[in-house]
């Protein structure tokens, strides 16, 4: 019927918002402002039912054009943004801090500071209450700036040495930074979540001023505590303080436990399998077999020389020893259908052998173990390298023969 | 005639209120007395702007008056017809033909020239102003009951923020309008009094230009509103300053959708039989409106060979339909099926179309090949029209077109310069945003680059033009159509010997309010290609042409049909 058809003006503005975003998709970013010209008029409309009102769309579409276009200049942006700021109290602290990161982009920094803190002093009845995330995320980016702040001066510091009097402002103000931005790095680690940098910079603030148990706290909370998204970096970034303050191993293995359950293929787990080896605890020993095996499982870690290394050697000296022969044959149970393909082939063996010979020598040694002296890569390998007459590869030759009846055990 | 003395000033000295009352000239003293309108004669161009001073309150705070509602709509249907004589319409209907259809609808609905008047009963609501004279507020309907009646209506969007800003409008404000009546106006019940609204001024132009048998479709009419030459949108802004609009003013006056067709049409029709108008003046085979002549016209549009004309004017006379009888429209009289000009002479041409190509995605095809043929040997004369020529011309035309069209539709700016608010407390709010929207428009549109602002096209009948002085020739009018006729006893009839019908049986109307129902995928698409073409000339949807098509077939095949009601879709002519 022709009422289906009835343009009105809403189905005139989403008409206009698909030209828009087809205009955008294409980059025509003066065609799309062209387009958003005629938008602008839903703003005297009130479409408060609507998922996304204009005001939310005009923000963001303007912004991708004015970030765009060639024409846009960063003061036209912020005038942009000023408007954007006035249409939607809702809104206000997210758009201060998504210009805030505009301004940072283009190196604003000193910008983005002051509206950082213009924003912080905002108040707007029960918004401000409602807007509470928001005005966290506002204060800890302004924190974050407080810290490059304390850091530039730092630097400055360390350059010059504790001479001249002209250091003491400096010193001072890197005092005040330190205090301005620990407070706000502190508020937003608490809350759970993902805050990397923050917890970095804070870290590296208290390590700073000698606050190493506080240090440890905080990164201890922000691996260990459950309510906190799981996350890698956190293990990572308490093992490298644990390290830098040279703990125990103990406590380092520890540490790097959970990255591994996490992220078997973290590039960590070399550093984990080589202390592991190196442990008189026999679990331990045997984690390291796992943790070397899981990481090679990866693609990305198919042509790691260390890594091979790192299994070749314990895998020697397993054989060597002749105990704990069931390690490999548990490891390998579960791979032996793929590894060889994955890693054994014959196309590989040639490429290893032209790229990187010491990489096909780990591996060769590794699969000679695995699967015989008799398997496509160990031959190939150990023929081209006696062939070459490079040493090692005669001693791995003989080698793999005399313990060749323990790959009939493994497999 | 009224002579006593009078009361205030002892003159004798009288004039007539619209009201119908006598006042006193000298010193503007109104009476109660009040004089019967027995009969229809109107007083020529008077205009109800002439109420005596002391029935409005003027100079109010804001500069503002008293107005009533239907004088807004006078005023409106003012600009309208000042636009159409403008655009090449006789004066007659601004100055008489629409004055009198007006002035009789007044009367009918007793908002003017009768005993007592509508209007005047009402007490004159406070306007504008928040004070809220809480007296009698139980008969006062609240703001938001009365936003919510006319929402089914659509004309206006309900603005959330100001009817439900939840908090701070309370229950007790009193209704808002500039206008006295505006309140009574959306709460009248409709059906009784054929309440005015913004598309029916439109059904009173179509009406008025119908009486004239101007050489104006609706169509066309409804096309001009759209392209900015009709007052339409935001005609209020045309309003004198001391007619405030506010409050249920807005919807009332504020149009945010075009007019539809249909709409306009049955409403033209209602209006006719409210105003209990007599039958129309004929339209005979020398009115534009007549089908031989609109499908001369479309035929001419849509680039396709004047020889179609001769067949058109034999469909059209096979079936009746270019009698006076059947065209002229006689209000109220329900039996007939009424006439839509313009899209019957499309439906004809569609018809003619089918019978001469079929039209089943491969006979025209293939007579377009043989066409193409000939064509090669053709030297003296004429080509002969080959369809897919036709066809190739055409789509490159009708896709850039609507495309351009599509864009327009797009780009549409409703708002007007003037701003509107339901009421003073929002008045701040709605100026500092529109600040905000110009400014935001000043910045993007230099961004648009050099893009010229789009110019009102020049008012034109025709949207398609072609000339045979192309020599390309993508001009069809000439070519022969003698590729596809043949000679038998003595009259030319058409090669192809088939026929498909667009549908075996007709809906009934009442039920379901169609007369057939159109999808694209059920038909050839050659067929909807034709249906596209028109659709686009026409601004309306395909399947009220489809409608009208499937109504001509069966009465051009009525006789086979009754024989065989059941089977045969393919008939054989």
């Amino acid at each position: 019927s022709s009422r289906e058809h009835k343009l009105n003006f809403k189905k005139s503005k989403e008409v206009c918002l698909s030209y828009i975003q087809d205009a955008m998709l294409q980059k025509q970013w003066k065609r799309a402002a062209e387009f958003l010209t005629f938008y602008i008029e839903s703003l005297e409309k009130d479409f408060s039912t609507e998922y996304m009102g204009p005001s939310e769309m005009i923000w963001r579409i303007g912004t991708e054009i004015l970030c765009h276009h060639s024409h846009s200049s960063m003061k036209e942006f912020n005038s942009f943004i000023e408007q954007m700021k006035t249409l939607g109290v809702k809104r206000y602290l997210k758009v201060c801090l998504e210009h805030a990161f505009h301004l940072l982009c283009n190196g604003l920094i000193d910008e983005a500071y002051q509206n950082l803190s213009l924003a912080e002093s905002w108040r707007f009845g029960e918004q401000t209450v409602i807007q509470d995330k928001e005005m966290k995320l506002i204060q800890a980016y302004r924190g974050l700036l407080d810290y490059y702040s304390w850091s530039k001066q730092r630097n400055i510091l360390l350059e010059h040495g504790h001479d001249g009097f002209e250091d003491l402002s400096v010193e001072q103000e890197m005092h005040s930074c330190f205090r301005k931005a620990a407070v706000n790095l502190k508020e937003i680690i608490k809350i759970p979540g993902v805050w990397d940098l923050f917890v970095k910079c804070y870290v590296d603030l208290l390590e700073f001023y000698g606050d190493h148990n506080e240090a440890r706290q905080v990164l201890n909370e922000y691996a260990y505590n459950s309510k906190f998204p799981a996350n890698p970096n956190a293990h990572v970034y308490l093992y490298q303080f644990l390290k830098r303050h040279g703990e125990s191993k103990k406590s380092l293995i520890s540490a790097l436990k959970i990255l591994h359950d996490i992220v078997p293929s973290h590039e960590l787990m070399i550093d984990f399998n080589t202390m592991l080896q190196k442990s008189k605890k026999r679990k331990k020993r045997r984690l390291g077999l796992e943790v070397i095996f899981a990481a090679l499982d990866y693609a990305g870690w198919k042509e790691n020389v260390k890594a091979w290394n790192c299994l070749a050697r314990q895998v020697k000296q397993i054989i060597i020893s002749e105990k704990h022969l069931d390690w490999i044959k548990q490891e390998w149970n579960s791979r032996k259908d793929w590894w060889p393909a994955f890693h054994f082939s014959r196309y590989l063996a040639k490429r290893n052998w032209q790229e990187n010979e010491s990489l096909s020598y780990e591996k060769a040694l590794v699969a000679g173990i695995l699967l015989g002296k008799d398997c496509k890569y160990f031959k190939y390998i150990s023929h081209q390298g006696c062939k070459a007459q490079v040493k090692r590869f005669r001693i791995l030759k003989k080698f793999v023969n005399k313990h060749n009846p323990v790959y009939l055990r493994i497999s | 005639d009224f002579n006593e003395r009078c009361a205030q000033c002892s003159e004798v000295n009288w004039g007539l209120t619209d009201g119908g009352r006598f006042y006193c000239r000298s010193c503007h003293n109104v009476t109660e007395r009040t004089r019967e309108v027995a009969n229809t004669d109107f007083i020529s161009n008077t205009r109800i702007q002439t109420i005596s001073k002391d029935l409005r309150k003027q100079e109010k705070t804001d500069g503002g008056c008293e107005w009533y509602v239907c004088e807004g709509f006078q005023l409106v249907l003012k600009k309208q017809a000042e636009a159409l004589e403008a655009l090449g319409v006789c004066p007659q209907m601004k100055d008489e033909i629409l004055c009198n259809f007006w002035r009789r609808y007044l009367q009918k609905s007793k908002q003017a020239y009768c005993n007592r008047p509508a209007g005047e009963t009402v007490k004159a609501l406070s306007v504008c102003d928040s004070s809220t004279d809480v007296d009698s507020e139980s008969e006062r309907p609240s703001l938001l009951h009365l936003l919510s009646l006319s929402e089914s209506e659509g004309d206006l969007q309900t603005d959330c923020s100001f009817a439900s800003s939840t908090s701070k409008i309370s229950e007790s404000t009193s209704v808002c309008s500039g206008s006295v009546d505006g309140s009574m106006y959306l709460m009248k019940n409709q059906k009784e009094k054929l309440r005015m609204t913004m598309p029916m001024t439109l059904s009173f132009c179509y009406m008025a230009l119908l009486w004239l048998r101007e050489p104006m479709t609706l169509s066309d009419l409804l096309r001009f509103v759209v392209e900015g030459h009709i007052p339409y949108l935001n005609v209020f802004q045309h309003f004198p300053e001391k007619m405030k609009l506010c409050g249920l003013d807005l919807k009332i006056f504020c149009v945010e959708s075009w007019p539809v067709y249909e709409e306009v049409y049955n409403k033209m029709l209602e209006l006719a039989a409210f105003l209990d108008l007599p039958r129309f003046p004929d339209i005979t085979d020398s009115c534009f409106l007549h089908p031989d002549m609109l499908c001369m016209k479309y035929l001419m549009e849509a680039n396709l060979p004047d020889e179609l004309h001769n067949w058109t004017c034999r469909v059209v006379k096979k079936i009746c339909i270019g009698e006076a009888d059947f065209l002229t429209l006689v209000p109220g009289n329900k039996s007939t099926r009424k006439v839509k000009y313009d899209v019957l002479a499309v439906a004809v041409i569609v018809v003619v179309l089918k019978l001469l190509f079929l039209l089943d995605d491969h006979y025209e095809w293939l007579l377009s090949d043989f066409a193409e043929e000939r064509n090669k040997n053709n030297k003296e004369g004429g080509p002969y029209f080959e369809f897919k020529k036709w066809y190739k011309v055409i789509k490159c035309s009708l896709d850039v077109e609507q495309k351009k069209l599509d864009e327009e539709r797009a780009k549409y700016l409703w708002r007007c310069e003037k701003p509107l608010f339901y009421s003073a407390q929002k008045k701040s709010k709605v100026l500092k945003r529109r600040q905000i929207v110009v400014n935001l428009q000043n910045q993007f549109g230099k961004l648009s680059g050099s893009v010229q602002p789009a110019e009102k096209p020049n008012p034109s009948s025709f949207q398609l033009s072609w000339s045979e002085e192309n020599t390309d020739g993508s001009c069809f009018h000439g070519h022969s159509l003698k590729g596809i006729l043949q000679e038998k006893c003595g009259l030319l009839t058409a090669v192809n010997p088939d026929y498909w019908l667009c549908t075996v049986k007709l809906c009934t109307e009442k039920l379901c309010g169609h007369l057939a129902h159109y999808r694209e995928v059920d038909f050839p698409q050659s067929y909807h290609f034709v249906l596209r073409l028109f659709s686009f000339l026409l601004r309306i949807q395909p399947s009220y042409i489809h409608d009208e098509v499937c109504v001509i077939e069966h009465k051009l095949f009525n006789k086979k049909l009754c024989k065989k009601p059941k089977y045969n879709i393919c008939l054989r002519k």
